[in-house]
């Protein structure tokens, strides 16, 4: 089979829409000169896509100079909560650090704002963008991507680039990724609550544009594996839950139930009260960790983003937006330097989960890829939130019976448990080894 | 369920934006075979759209307009249960915030 297209095609590349991992990858192609066309189905760049919020950013420097200066960001985050809950109560690990206002290695954003700004950076650097325009499938010739079909036309390109999110429709119409097992998935569910800038800065302890974080896990989701986040943003709070939907469907729970009884706890409700709802959205997040990044390439095509499964869940970090904006940057030099050669084939295009490898988002990836096997622990999301919630009362109700050592109550605490010891402290070697 | 500050489902959903396809429909069920999986229960618990409903007559109602187009619907029905796709270009919810 000749893999080196010598034909006239419609563009260089064709990127199939535009979140973060495809904008990045059209902006850094047509830097490089290349002829670009970016398909968006949102009627603008953005109005279809929601995230928790919380972009670790460091590789936009690298991706698009200049965008902490110019991006639509909310806040700087400085200050990281883990939230342990359980029905009555809350236990904080809380983590500020004027550090992180000076490094800026996380911001909040809203993603219907900042996806619009990407697009129009690419617009700026001579990418043609078509929004309003679903891509219905890949065209593919003897095995080789060689094109695009959108509402009844046809365009060909020497490479294309799926970046059309966690559910790639495009790619499991073309048989090249397969339906993920759905303890690879999870739903979140999210509302934007409007609150004024001073109070959101009185609540979370907060100045100037500096922002909190909180990752709560336990109660919140009715111990099912999840989580809820609850992010500031300028003028609004983002809040809900993510629920893994082996165990959503396995337990008769309601996922819009459970994202209001977060909202409810007393310890959230705390956050959002007066505060006027914007908008109620849900998403898909990819969980699988690195056995979901596989396939990432075909003849005349490459995978990026989510749709490639590149999202990392630790527990206290939801990475999904910098591991898209990495595989782009990875994607774009590769497909450049198949551009130059003329050579599309698997073998060219392959260099990029090889490139992958050698950056963030190969390592990471394979960092914490006993994360998700961690995370699928059915105690993690309820009997050691109660633990925990008994140990520390038994360290503060103070209620005249002689006080014992730490040790002591943690003793009491577990034998109250349905937790055994070894293997609680198992779980803990295991989370510190995977996290 | 409306003791909630934040209203019912519907009422929030009334404060998106959509652009509807009055023309097609995105998500179509095969009510035989959803019947046989006694897949309608699943779908209108997971969706937190509340699009699926257990109608008087077995069948599962689909209120298309409100769908959010996660996909959980997709990934979790039992399989032959739901064909769904996105909405055509430029239709559906069109989020303000994300
Ligand atoms: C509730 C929730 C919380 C999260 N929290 C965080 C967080 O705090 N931090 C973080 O880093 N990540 C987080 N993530 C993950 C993060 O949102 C994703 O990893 C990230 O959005 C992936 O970007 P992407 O560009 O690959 O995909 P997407 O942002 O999904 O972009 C895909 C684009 O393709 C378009 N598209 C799809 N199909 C077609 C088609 N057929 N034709 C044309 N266009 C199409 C879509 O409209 C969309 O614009 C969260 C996700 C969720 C759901
Ligand atoms: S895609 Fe999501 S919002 Fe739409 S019907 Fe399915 S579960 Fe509901």
């Amino acid at each position: 089979m000749d893999t080196t297209a010598t034909a006239e095609v419609d563009f260089d590349v064709i990127v199939a829409g535009a979140g973060i991992a495809g904008s990045v990858t059209a902006y850094r192609l047509a830097l490089q000169g290349h002829s670009v066309l970016l398909v968006e189905r949102g009627p603008s760049p953005g109005s279809k896509n929601l995230s928790g919020g919380v972009f670790y950013c460091r590789v936009m420097e690298e991706a698009m100079p200049g965008f902490l200066l110019s991006a639509p960001i909310e806040r700087r985050i400085t200050r990281n909560c883990l939230s342990f809950l359980s029905a009555s109560s809350f236990v904080n690990l809380d983590y500020a650090d004027d550090r992180l206002a000076q490094s800026v290695t996380a911001v909040s954003v809203l993603r219907a704002k900042l996806d619009e700004w990407l697009a129009a950076q690419c617009e700026e650097a001579g990418v043609m963008l078509m929004p309003g325009v679903r891509v219905d499938a890949l065209i593919t010739e003897d095995g080789r991507v060689t094109g695009i079909r959108a509402g009844g036309d046809e365009l060909s390109a020497h490479v294309v680039v799926a970046a059309d999110g966690v559910n790639s429709l495009l790619c499991r119409q073309a048989g090249v990724r397969g339906p993920e097992p759905l303890k690879h998935l999870a739903v979140g569910v999210k509302s934007v609550i409007g609150l004024p800038r001073r109070v959101i800065e009185e609540r979370f302890n907060l100045s100037g544009d500096n922002g909190a974080a909180y990752a709560i896990v336990g109660d919140c989701t009715k111990d099912l594996g999840g989580g809820g986040f609850l992010y500031t943003n300028l003028e609004s709070l983002s809040v809900g839950v993510v629920l893994r939907l082996d165990d959503l469907a396995r337990s008769g729970e309601s996922s819009a139930e459970l994202h209001d009884r977060f909202l409810t706890h007393p310890a959230t409700e705390s956050f959002l009260r007066g505060g006027e709802l914007l908008e109620y959205g849900c998403h898909l997040v990819a969980e699988g960790g690195l056995a979901m990044a596989h396939d990432l390439t075909r003849p005349g095509l490459v995978v990026v983003g989510d749709a490639a499964g590149l999202t990392l869940n630790t527990g206290f970090t939801v990475r999904g937006m910098d591991l898209a904006a990495g595989s782009a940057l990875a994607a774009a030099g590769v497909v450049d330097s198949a551009l130059k050669r003329g050579d599309y084939s698997q073998e060219a295009l392959d260099a990029y989960p090889r490139e992958l490898d050698k950056i963030f988002v190969g390592q990471d990836m394979r960092t914490f890829r006993r994360a998700p096997l961690f995370l699928e622990n059915p105690h993690m999301y309820g009997d050691y939130g109660r633990l925990l919630s008994d140990i520390m009362y038994g360290v503060y109700n103070l209620d005249t019976t002689p006080r014992r050592h730490l040790a002591a109550g943690v003793g009491d605490a577990l034998k109250n448990s349905p937790l055994a010891l070894l293997p609680t402290v198992r779980d803990a070697l295991a989370g510190v080894r995977a996290l | 369920m409306s003791k909630n500050p934040w209203g019912t489902v519907a009422e929030r959903l009334d404060r998106n934006r959509y652009e509807t396809d009055t023309e097609q429909s995105h998500i179509l069920v095969n009510q035989a075979e959803a019947e046989r999986a006694g897949a309608g229960p699943l779908l209108a618990r997971i969706c937190p759209a509340r699009v699926y409903s257990e109608q008087a007559n077995g069948e599962i109602g689909v209120l298309y307009a409100a769908c959010l187009e996660c996909g959980t619907c997709l990934a979790a029905a039992p399989p032959g249960v739901l064909s769904w796709s996105y909405p055509r270009g430029g239709m559906g919810v069109i989020y303000r915030e994300g």
